[in-house]
């Protein structure tokens, strides 16, 4: 009978899903780039969690007892290194998690925080920045998921070179469009610190305004500074975007003719709405933003 | 000496920027603040400056950082709190300082209120400190018609205001100017409030109004010679709180009113008129 044959389909399909879903390899990561990657690689045969959501930030994120037991049902934990999640190595212990932990940037020879090459102790965490470096990243996720998850071997490795192809074109992109700007122009002040590899690969000089703390109210010295700073180095362009308020950057601008950059993204992703949902978003977004500035 | 204090005004367009916006605000508002002390409502510029407030703020939340908006906005809401105040304290019981507390505690609420809807309280702070060192054409502009504006009611109104000061009673006997003079008043002290808050937010507005009058107390016995006091007083509050702020790194904004607050204590100890000087080392008796 037709009814108690649908029946019986609907009954084992109720059954067999779930097991699917069961199936899907429960891989934690510990930030929202780090996240993007994991999925183009993992597909559809990964469940990912990812510890730092977007617009989150990994500095100074404080663990909570849910993920300690997110990490714990893990199989695979994929982390930044280099320093980037100092409450990474705590959270991992205090879970007791039987997961394969793989550093992500394992291979990448790391930059030394602030531009120069080994004058400080501290490593720049942001290798993500160039696109060659993330490569690296693809080639250690795909190791750890095939190690992890030995039967979906084919398809890993199929995601990941359709996404280093991906990568690929992204490198392209960004070395034509920064050979597209006067040499002498590539340069903008930020108080950001997390551009090291990229100004190292693409060649655009990243300066920070000197002694200037960005978060509290501005004196007369430091507004001072950044001007004799911008006039002194001809920067073209300031991204000053926690200076929080709009109408002091503007006068820098105006008394200086440097050009206004908008946001680049550094340690996060946007969320699915905003203008960096994914990594190859991120960075298409910071070199329109570069470019925006620095071209007129 | 030339470095210390001219250098930076001659280097930087945003330092030259700043002095002539104390200027404007200096000539404005010290000889308003003069005339509050006499009236003795020195504390009713504190409590306008926050029901300026909820109308900037709206402004703020309508076309974020708008010079016109914020304007508007601030001045609606400073003469609907200054008329309402008046009004009630005219046809009720209540009078004028209770009235306006009541009036000035709603409308803050009510800004706190608009702000934080808007999210961060971030923003709510560069409301509540603007930046002498932001201003732009439009606000220098702004601030030099308000500073304008002050002076021609001021020399209109001057002597139905004086006599409002020391003998109202005898201003509502001989004329019906005291009302309408009165309500001019108060425009021109939510006015140059509103002036005050771009250059240094609304707490701080209330500060380069008060501090050089409370000053010209102790220089001046008569009105004129106060008012001059005051303003350049307040001039040079502001000159010396950039070039603290330039030289030391401090925020321009407290640095300017806290050395007007130095000039305070200065006076309260070497003032000659009604100061401590006189209390403790009086002058010879006058003989005939």
């Amino acid at each position: 009978m037709l009814s108690r044959r649908v029946l019986l389909t609907v009954a084992i399909a109720c059954f067999a899903f779930p097991a699917a879903g069961q199936e899907k390899l429960a891989v934690v990561a510990t930030f929202s780039i780090l996240g993007d990657f994991v999925q183009n690689v993992g597909g559809s045969r990964v469940a990912l969690t990812t510890l730092v959501g977007p617009d989150g930030d990994a500095h100074v994120y404080s663990a909570t007892p849910a993920d300690a037991k997110k990490v714990a049902d893990a199989k695979v934990v994929l982390a930044n290194g280099l320093g980037f999640e100092g409450w990474m190595e705590r959270l991992v212990k205090a879970s007791g998690t039987k997961a394969l932990l793989v550093v992500a940037t394992k291979g990448i020879k790391p930059r030394a925080m602030g531009g120069g090459q080994g004058s400080s102790h501290e490593t720049d965490p942001h290798a993500w920045q160039s696109a060659a470096n993330v490569k690296t990243y693809v080639a250690n996720i795909r190791d750890a998921l095939i190690a992890a998850d030995p039967a979906g071997k084919a398809e890993y490795e199929a995601n990941a070179a359709a996404y280093v192809a991906k990568l690929d074109a992204l490198e392209k992109d960004i070395r034509s469009a920064v050979a597209s700007i006067p040499a002498e122009r590539r340069k903008i002040i930020t108080s950001h610190d997390a551009f090291g590899y990229f100004r190292a690969a693409y060649g655009v000089e990243f300066i920070a305004p000197q002694g200037v703390s960005t978060e509290t109210e501005a004196s007369a010295r430091d507004v001072a500074r950044i001007i004799r700073q911008i006039k002194a180095q001809k920067i073209p362009a300031v991204f000053l975007e926690n200076v929080s308020d709009p109408r002091l950057v503007r006068r820098i601008s105006e008394e200086t003719g440097a050009k206004i950059g908008g946001t680049l993204f550094s340690d996060a992703l946007s969320g699915p709405q905003g203008p960096a949902p994914t990594y190859i978003d991120m960075m298409r977004h910071n070199l329109q933003q570069l470019t925006d500035a620095l071209m007129s | 000496m030339y470095d210390i204090l001219i250098a930076p005004f001659a280097e930087f367009d945003f330092m030259r920027r700043a002095l002539v916006g104390m200027l404007a605000l200096s000539l404005g508002g010290a000889p308003i603040g003069v005339f509050l002390m006499l009236r003795r409502m020195s504390l009713t510029g504190d409590a306008m400056a926050h029901a300026i407030l909820p109308g900037a703020a709206l402004g703020f939340l309508v076309a974020g950082f708008n010079l016109f908006a914020m304007t508007a906005g601030g001045i609606v809401a400073g003469f609907a709190v200054a008329i309402g105040a008046g009004v009630v304290a005219r046809v009720t019981e209540l009078k004028e300082d209770a009235s306006l507390a009541a009036f000035y505690l709603v409308s803050l609420a009510l800004g706190v209120l608009i702000v934080s809807l808007r999210g961060s309280n971030i923003d709510l702070l560069h409301v509540l400190f603007g930046s002498v060192l932001a201003l732009d054409d439009d606000t220098l502009i702004l601030l030099a018609a308000f500073a304008t504006v002050t002076l021609l009611v001021l020399a209109i109104t001057w002597r139905p205001l004086v006599l409002e000061c020391v003998d109202p009673g005898f201003l509502r006997s001989v004329s019906g100017a005291g009302a309408p003079v009165h309500i001019a008043f108060l425009a021109l002290v939510v006015l140059n409030l509103v002036g005050g808050f771009h250059a240094l937010g609304t707490l701080l507005a209330v500060g380069i109004m008060m501090l050089p009058a409370v000053v010209a107390r102790f220089w001046a016995a008569d009105l004129t010679r106060m008012i001059v006091v005051a303003v350049v007083v307040a001039f040079v509050s502001g000159y010396g709180g950039l070039l603290i702020s330039y030289h030391f790194g401090l925020p321009s904004g407290p640095a300017i009113i806290l050395v007007a607050g130095a000039i305070y204590v200065v006076s309260l100890f070497l003032g000659p008129v009604g100061g401590l000087r006189r209390r403790f080392a009086p002058g010879r008796h006058l003989e005939a």
